[in-house]
C-alpha cells in the first residue's frame, strides 16, 4: 500500500473521506505489528484511544486535527513519560510539556508515542539506548540494519508508515543521518527556529529541534506548526516564520548552489559521489549555476564537535544526581556514594565516556587548549560558511558517508562510529539550516540521503531546493 | 599518555561516577585516543579569533525582569526518589 502523506490525509480528513478514528486505527494496526522493530520507549494504545475521543468532542478547527506523529522520547511530555532513552530517566513523568509538543497539541495532532534515540542523543545508530536498539524498517530478514541515530527512533516510525510525521533533535546530525538511512525527509532547521524548552539537554550550543516525514511538503507543513520564538529558552529566535507550505517555488532558474571541494573524502563509498554527482546534474538542467567553493576547515569540524558537545553535555548532565528525580541507587551510605554510584548504574557507557571528556577539557589548566581551543575554531568554520554563502543560495552535499550499516557491525572504536556525522556535523556547528532527502540507493537498494544547507533563517530556500530535487527523483 | 590511573580517577571524582577497575581501564583507552585525535586542532592558527559561544544570527531579547510565584512545589516534588515534608530527602550528610 503506498503512504499516504499529510498533505493528503489532511484534504481526505477535510473531505470526510475518512474519519480521525479510522485514520488512527490504522496506524494502530500497524504500530503492533511493527512491534518487533522496536521503534517506542513508550506505547500505550488506550492513551491514543483516549486522544481520540477528545478531539472528536473538540469541534473548533485545527490546522493538524487527528495527525498522528511520533514524538522523539527526547521530548518532555506530560501525557506519556520522558526517559531519553536512559535508566536514569526510567521513571520520570515531566509534570511540564515541551515547547515543540506543545504546539502540536494546540494544533490538534495525536501523539501515537515515544521514539527511540540513543541515550541522551549520543550516537549515531540508536544502539546506546537502555531499552535496546531500534532496528531500521528496510532490513532484510536476514540482516538487522541501524537505523541511524541518535534519532533513530522517529526516523524508524515514518519509514515503517506508523505515523504522519516525527519530532527529532538533531546536535552534529541526529535528524539528518537517520533519515538518510531510513529513506524519509528529515530538516534540521536554523540553531534558535524552535525552541529549546522541554528537551532533554545534550549540548545546549548545538541541540534543535526538527522533523522527519515522507516528503518535502509534509515537512514544511510540521517545521512551521513547531517553529516560532519562546521566552522560556534564551537562545529562542525573534524571526518571523513565514508559511513554508504555502510559498514552496520548483523554480531554481537563476539561483546558485555551493558545492565544497571538502565534502570528497577518500574512502567514500562510489555510490555516493555518484548521486552528490547526480544531484548536481538534475540542479544544472534546472538551471542553476554550479559554483565550486571551499569550507577550508571542514576536517576541523569533528573533532571541534567531540570537544564542545561533551563539555556542554558534562555540564547538563550534572542535573542527573539522584535527588530531584529518576533513578536513585540503592547503595547510598553517604550523600556523596549515593551521587556516585547512582550516576554509575543511570548512564550507560558512551553517555560516562562524553561526561569523562567533557569533565577533562573543562577542567582546570586544559579549559584553553580544548575547550577555547575549539570554540575558536568552530567560529572559523562558521566563517567559511558566511564567506561561501555571499557566492551561493545553498550549498548541496551527501548527507552520511555510508548507507545504513548492520546493528550488529562492532562499534567499539569511538572515533570511527564519529565519524557517520562527517557531512553534518559542519553546519551543526555553524548553526545552519539542513535537510536530508532520499536521493538513490547503493548496490544493495539501500537508501542513499543528499544533504542542502542554506543560510541562518533561510528555511524557504532549503525547502525549495529540496522539493525541486525530489520531484526529480520520484 | 594524556590521561592515566590518577587522571581517570580525578575526572571521575570530578564527574561523580563511580569507576571500577576495568572501566577505568577502557576509559583510559577511549579518552587517550580521542584526545590524540582532537589534538589536530592545534594545527589551526587561532590568533586574534574570538571563540563562538553563541552561533544564533537573530537578536536576542531579554525579557521582562520581574519575579513569578508559581507554587509549583508539589509539582517539582512529585519525581523525586524520596521526599520529606516538602523538602528532597538525601542520605544524612552531618553525624
Amino acid at each position: 500500500m503506498p503512504k499516504s502523506s499529510l498533505k493528503q490525509t489532511l484534504k481526505d480528513l477535510e473531505t470526510k473521506k475518512i474519519s480521525i478514528r479510522e485514520l488512527n486505527q490504522d496506524y494502530l494496526k500497524r504500530i503492533k505489528e511493527k512491534e518487533n522493530l522496536n521503534v517506542f520507549i513508550h506505547f500505550n494504545e488506550e492513551n491514543v484511544l483516549k486522544q481520540i475521543d477528545n478531539l472528536e468532542k473538540d469541534n473548533s478547527a485545527k490546522k493538524l486535527k487527528g495527525i498522528p506523529i511520533a514524538i522523539k522520547d527526547l521530548f518532555c511530555t506530560k501525557s506519556m513519560p520522558t526517559t531519553a532513552a536512559s535508566k536514569i530517566l526510567e521513571n520520570f513523568n515531566p509534570t511540564y510539556e515541551s515547547f515543540v509538543t506543545q504546539k502540536l497539541l494546540d494544533e490538534g495532532s495525536i501523539f501515537v508515542g515515544k521514539t527511540n534515540l540513543d541515550e541522551f542523543a549520543m550516537g549515531s545508530a540508536t544502539s546506546t539506548s537502555f531499552f535496546g536498539n531500534t532496528i531500521n524498517p528496510l532490513s532484510k530478514d536476514n540482516e538487522p540494519l541501524a537505523p541511524g541515530g541518535s534519532s533513530g527512533g522517529s526516523a524508524a516510525a515514518v519509514a515503517a508508515d506508523l505515523c504522519l510525521g516525527a519530532t527529532g533533535t538533531d546536535t552534529g546530525g541526529s535528524i539528518r543521518q537517520p533519515a538518510s538511512f531510513c529513506g524519509v525527509v528529515g530538516i534540521k532547521p536554523t540553531y534558535g527556529l524552535c525552541s529549546r524548552w522541554g528537551i532533554a539537554a545534550f549540548a545546549s550550543s548545538l541541540d534543535q529541534a526538527g522533523i522527519f516525514s515522507h516528503n518535502v511538503e509534509d515537512a514544511s507543513i510540521l517545521l512551521q506548526s513547531i517553529a516560532g520564538f519562546d521566552q522560556r529558552d534564551s537562545t529562542s529566535a525573534k524571526v518571523d516564520i513565514p508559511n513554508y507550505f504555502e510559498n514552496l517555488d520548483v523554480d531554481l532558474n537563476g539561483k546558485t548552489v555551493g558545492i565544497p571541494k571538502e565534502y570528497s573524502i577518500d574512502g567514500t563509498p562510489m555510490e555516493i559521489s555518484q548521486i552528490w554527482e547526480d544531484a548536481i546534474k538534475v540542479l544544472e538542467k534546472k538551471g542553476v549555476k554550479i559554483k565550486n567553493i571551499s569550507l577550508p576547515h571542514t576536517k576541523y569540524a569533528l573533532p571541534t564537535y567531540y570537544i564542545i558537545a561533551p563539555a556542554e553535555a558534562s555540564s547538563n548532565l550534572a542535573r542527573y544526581d539522584g535527588v530531584k528525580y529518576g533513578f536513585r541507587s540503592n547503595e547510598i551510605d553517604s550523600l556523596d556514594e549515593m551521587y556516585e554510584n547512582t550516576r554509575a548504574q543511570g548512564f550507560g557507557r558512551e553517555v560516562k565516556r562524553r561526561i569523562l571528556i567533557g569533565t577533562y577539557v573543562l577542567s582546570a589548566g586544559y579549559y584553553d587548549a580544548y575547550y577555547l581551543k575549539a570554540q575558536k575554531v568552530r567560529k572559523l568554520i562558521a566563517d567559511d560558511f558566511n564567506k561561501a554563502f555571499k557566492e551561493c543560495d545553498f550549498i548541496v552535499t551527501p548527507t552520511a558517508p555510508s548507507a545504513a550499516f548492520p546493528l550488529n557491525e562492532k562499534q567499539n572504536d569511538p572515533i570511527k562510529m564519529y565519524l557517520n556525522d562527517v557531512f553534518t556535523v559542519p553546519a551543526s556547528l555553524a548553526g545552519l539550516p539542513g535537510i536530508s532527502i532520499p536521493f538513490g540507493e547503493d548496490k544493495n537498494n539501500l537508501p542513499l540521503g543528499i544533504q542542502i544547507l542554506g543560510k541562518h533563517f533561510d528555511e524557504q530556500q532549503v525547502f525549495n531546493a529540496a522539493l525541486s530535487l525530489e520531484r526529480s527523483y520520484e | 599518555m594524556k590521561i592515566d590511573k590518577n587522571t581517570i580517577n580525578k575526572i571521575a571524582r570530578l564527574s561523580r561516577i563511580k569507576l571500577d577497575d576495568k572501566e577505568s581501564e577502557d576509559y583510559i583507552k577511549d579518552l587517550n585516543s580521542i584526545l590524540d585525535w582532537v589534538e589536530q586542532l592545534n594545527e589551526v592558527n587561532t590568533e586574534n579569533i574570538e571563540p563562538l559561544s553563541n552561533i544564533s544570527s537573530s537578536i536576542l531579547p531579554t525579557r521582562e525582569d520581574v519575579s513569578k510565584d508559581a507554587n509549583s512545589s508539589d509539582e517539582i516534588l512529585e519525581n523525586a526518589p524520596d521526599k520529606l515534608e516538602g523538602f528532597f530527602a538525601v542520605p544524612k550528610v552531618v553525624e
